[in-house]
This record gives structure tokens, sequence and C-alpha cells, in this order.
């Protein structure tokens, strides 16, 4: 089956001799669920505007379902819809002219254009917007205005470049239905992401860039069962004035009544309560200090930890 | 994308601009009204009628045609200069790279755009003259073909001005230090017949002389240059900015990193 996304041997030079992408390459398969990860500066968004033409590519090869960039744009083009991380439409004109507009721009006649404009407004609850200038919309609205926007022309690939940044949490729960959905109908997604949650439960598979070189690129699943190490922070019901001694498991008191506790594979839970019990500690509450992925993160980019 | 969607994305493009200048028609057709109104009533009507003649006309209908052609230029070059850089200011550029069409599609829809513009500021400011004077028109293939190339040539000037530009200053500089004087000293307010030899010589190396003498020759049948050799200029520069332009436009200078 031909790959949504196919990235090979990708190196940006920018003037002034950064080199943002040293040489990566990645595929992304059709009906994918995609995140590409990374901290700021890493090369994520380098990648992401070079498959959308935003910027030009150094050296390498880009095919979007089959088409290569440099040899059928047009094509490559056609199949993909991008929402950026920053707003970038026109300000002044209405929300419904912006959808309009963009629809004409991939030569979608009119009759489709307006009908694609009320389908995707409406999905984005906009359409009661539809004739406020798009300046005027909260933040989450334009945010789904770009959204809406990249859709127009319904394409088989979709990339979101931080699409929650900023959003309240009810926005963008709804935004991961809208999301879920749409790829379940068939659409490929690809996102990039610092909400690691958000990529944890959405994307199936992942690659995380770090100074523009691919550290990692597995299947979710695959990833988070590396992870050796977790570290559990435990709520105390009594004040402790030292951190107790709890062999095979390194343990740091951050104040009186609170724990951080790095278990491993090996360890377990069990056998840690059982000291905890031994100890006379009792434990209200427990929780992970970051989420799976997010731990995973930190130690693959710091170079630091070991999985 | 076959030809009807190219027809479509140019006719969208196309339509957009038109929309942005008629939506902020007190910034785009009116102050070439009134500028223009009052180059008719100072130069026309109160200064011109101490003039006497000039090319064997009396000087308010001599300045008619260079004024109208002023208006064209300025018009049509604002439009695309300002509308261009607004869209990498905004970002909303990126709308434009991310779609399929192709460059020349892009630059031409910014350009019909702002010659629209600079065609219509031109027919506003002709209706406006005949409140001062009657224009007579000699040659009207002549007349509609040099507006319609001088308006394209001028509205590529100022795509690729816009282009190269990184700060709205850097729009603002062209037109007051290049495009302003040129236009000045372009014979739209006298013939060179009344310059010293040297002078003479100096201007015809400002293209703008030939498009608004061919104008001219256009609306009284009279101009200072040979008008063939004109219309052939001006077609000449608007294939050079054409190739110019979409050579800048599939590098990315200005647009794309």
């Amino acid at each position: 089956m031909t790959l949504a996304l196919s990235v090979k041997n990708l190196k940006k030079r920018y003037k002034g001799g950064v080199e943002a992408l040293k040489g990566i390459s990645f595929d992304v398969e059709q009906g994918d669920f995609f995140a590409l990860l990374g901290p700021n500066g890493a090369g994520k968004s380098t990648t992401i505007g070079i498959v959308s033409s935003l910027v030009n590519k150094s050296e390498g090869k880009v095919e979007i379902f089959g088409h290569d960039i440099d040899a059928s744009i047009s094509k490559a083009k056609k199949e993909l819809g991008l929402v950026p991380q920053e707003f970038n439409f026109n300000q002044f004109e209405t929300v419904y002219n912006v959808l309009i507009t963009q629809a004409g721009y991939y030569g979608i006649p009119a009759g489709k254009a307006k009908e694609n404009t009320e389908k995707y407004l409406r999905a984005l609850g906009l359409w009661d917007k539809r004739d406020s200038p798009s300046r005027m919309l909260s933040g989450g609205m334009k945010r789904r205005l770009m959204i809406a926007r990249a859709l127009i022309h319904d394409p088989k690939l979709l990339i979101l470049d931080e699409p929650t940044a900023g959003v309240d949490i009810e926005l963008r729960r709804t935004m991961w239905t809208f999301l879920e959905e749409l790829n379940q109908q068939g659409t490929t997604i690809i996102l990039t992401t610092h909400y690691l949650e958000e990529a944890e439960s959405l994307c199936r598979n992942i690659a995380i860039i770090d100074e523009g070189v691919i550290v990692r690129n597995s299947s979710m699943s695959s990833l988070l069962k590396q992870l050796n190490v977790e570290t559990l922070v435990l709520d105390l019901e009594q004040a402790l004035p030292t951190a107790p001694r709890l062999d095979g498991y390194e343990c740091i008191r951050v104040n009186d009544y609170t724990l951080n506790v790095d278990v491993d594979k090996e360890g377990g839970v069990n056998k840690l309560f059982e000291l905890l019990t031994a100890q006379g500690i009792k434990v209200t509450s427990l929780r992970n200090k970051a989420n799976r992925l997010e731990e995973l993160f930190i130690r693959l980019v710091n170079k630091q930890g070991q999985l | 994308m076959n030809n009807t969607e190219t027809a479509v994305a140019l006719f969208t493009l196309v339509r957009k601009e038109i929309r942005r200048f008629m939506r902020i028609w007190v910034q785009t057709l009116l102050p070439p009204a009134i500028t223009m109104t009052l180059y008719f009533v100072i130069f026309g009507s109160l200064i011109g009628s101490r003039i006497g003649e000039m090319g064997g006309y009396d000087y308010m209908q001599y300045v008619v045609p260079g004024l109208i052609m002023m208006a064209v230029i300025t018009n049509s070059y604002s439009n695309v200069a300002s509308s261009f850089y607004s869209h990498k200011f905004q970002h909303c550029v990126e709308e434009i790279l991310v779609s399929p069409m192709p460059s020349w599609v892009i630059l031409f829809g910014f350009v019909i755009g702002g010659a629209v513009r600079g065609i219509l500021v031109g027919i506003l400011v002709s209706l406006l003259s005949l409140f001062f004077t009657k224009l007579h028109v000699e040659n009207l293939f002549v007349t509609i073909l040099v507006i319609i190339l001088t308006a394209l040539l001028f509205a590529l000037a100022g795509f690729i001005n816009a282009i190269f530009a990184n700060k709205f200053d850097d729009i603002a500089i062209i037109p007051t230090f290049i495009l302003t004087p040129l236009t000045y000293l372009g014979g739209v307010f006298y013939s060179l017949d009344l310059l010293p030899d040297f002078w003479r010589m100096v201007s015809m190396a400002n293209p703008i002389v030939y498009m608004v003498n061919a104008f001219r020759y256009g609306i009284l049948g009279v101009s200072d240059v040979d008008v063939y050799f004109s219309i052939a200029m001006i077609i000449f520069f608007v294939a050079a900015f054409t190739v110019v332009s979409l050579w800048l436009l599939h590098r990315g200078v200005g647009i794309r990193q």
C-alpha cells in the first residue's frame, strides 16, 4: 500500500548555517494517527514546513501518497491539509470567506466550495460565526477555523502543528474527539504537540526528534513498554521528618507529607507497599509524577536517563 | 491542476484582490480621485490658463492624459505592493503556498487585481476630468492598450517590491524615492521639447516618458517619442518583469525559507 508520507534523508540548513535537520527518515502509513514529538527547536516545524512547501529543503526526498514533492508538487499538495502553529489567515476576511477563498485556491468550483464550507464550519461549531471577521474570534475558535480551512479540499493527510496550544481543556477534549472521528473515517493524521498526554491517548505511532535527528521511531505501545522506571508521588497521612529507607527503591522526601519514589519494573509497586507498611507509613494517595510518555520523552531528549 | 481548476484558482485570487480594494475604497479609490481633482483645479484651471499652449493644445488638455497615467501607475503599483506584502506580514501567503496553484496563477492573480484597481482609478479620474475639459479620444485602440499594459507593468513592479520587502517601510521607499520622481519627470506636466538637449536625452532613459507619451498619443494624437517604439518597450518590460517575478516565486525568495 502507498505510504501516506515518506520522508527520506531530509536535510535542512538555514541561511547562516544552522542545521535544523540532519538527514531524518520516517514513514507514515495510510490511516495512521502519528505523533511527531520533540523539544522546541528540535526540527518539527521545519519538517512540517518542508512537507507542506513552506520551507525549501536542502536535501532529501518527500513523498505524499506516492507523489514526490519535487516531481509532482501539485498532486502532492492536493492530498495534504495543514493546520499551522501560528494563526495565518487573513484577519480582515470573514470566517466564511476564509474558507471559500481557500477552496478556490484548490480549484474547487463554487457549488462544492459552498457545500464544504458549510459542512466544515458546522462540524467545528463555527457556522454561527460565519459572517464575523476572523480577527474577532476567540483563540479556540481561530484554531478551529484553521482546522476547517485545512479540511476544505478533503485531504487524505492532515498535519496539525500544535493544534491544542492555548486551548482550554473542554475544547481540547472536543477537538480530540473530532480528530479521532476523522481518523476513523480514513484520514491519516500527523500531530505535533507539547501535551504528551494528547499524543499518548490519540496516536498509534510516534517519532521523537531532537536536534535534527530522529531519536526514536516506533509504535506508541512498544515505546511505552520500554519505560522501565516511573516516578510515583506518594501523599502521606502523617508527617515524616526524614526520607525512609526503602531497599531497592530510590526515594526522595519532597516535603513532610510527600515522597517521590522511582519504581522500576523489577521492583514493582507491591513490594514498595510492603516496605512502607512495615515501617508504618500510611499512604493516602498515589499518582505518577509525569505521564508515561512524558517520562520517556524527558529521558530520551535529556539523554541522561536509561530506558 | 486541470484547466478548470486553474481558472477557478485564478478567478478566486483576482476576486479576492478586487474585494480587498473595494472594501477599503476610502484608502484606495477616494484618495486618487481627490488628488487628481486638485491637480485639475490647480494646474489645469488656475495656473494652466496662464501657461497657454503645450504641444499645440491648451495646458489643461495636455496635462489630463499625463495625470490619468500617473494615477494608473501609482495605484497599480501600490495595490500589489501593499496587498502582497500584507499577505507576507499576516502570514496568509502560506494559504497560497500550501495550495496547488502554479506560480504563474499566484503572480497573475495579484497582478490582474492590481491592474484592475489602476484601470478603475484611471476611468474614475478620466470621468472627473470631464468636469474641467473635453476628452476627445484620438486613437481608442492605442489608449486602451497602453493603459492596460502600463497597469500590468506597474502591478508587476509592485509585486517584485513586495517580494523583497521585509517591513512596511520597504514598500514606501520605492514609490517615494523612485516612482514619484520618475513620474513627475516623465513628461506628465510638460513636453520634453521644453527641456535643454542634455536633459531631454536624460529623460529618454526614463521608461515612464514612453508610457505617458504613448497614452497622450492615444488621446490627443501628439507624442514626444515614437508611439510604436513606446508600446514595444512597455511590452518588453512586462515580459521581463514577468520572467523575473516567476523566477523569484519559483525560488521562494522572500516567502519561503
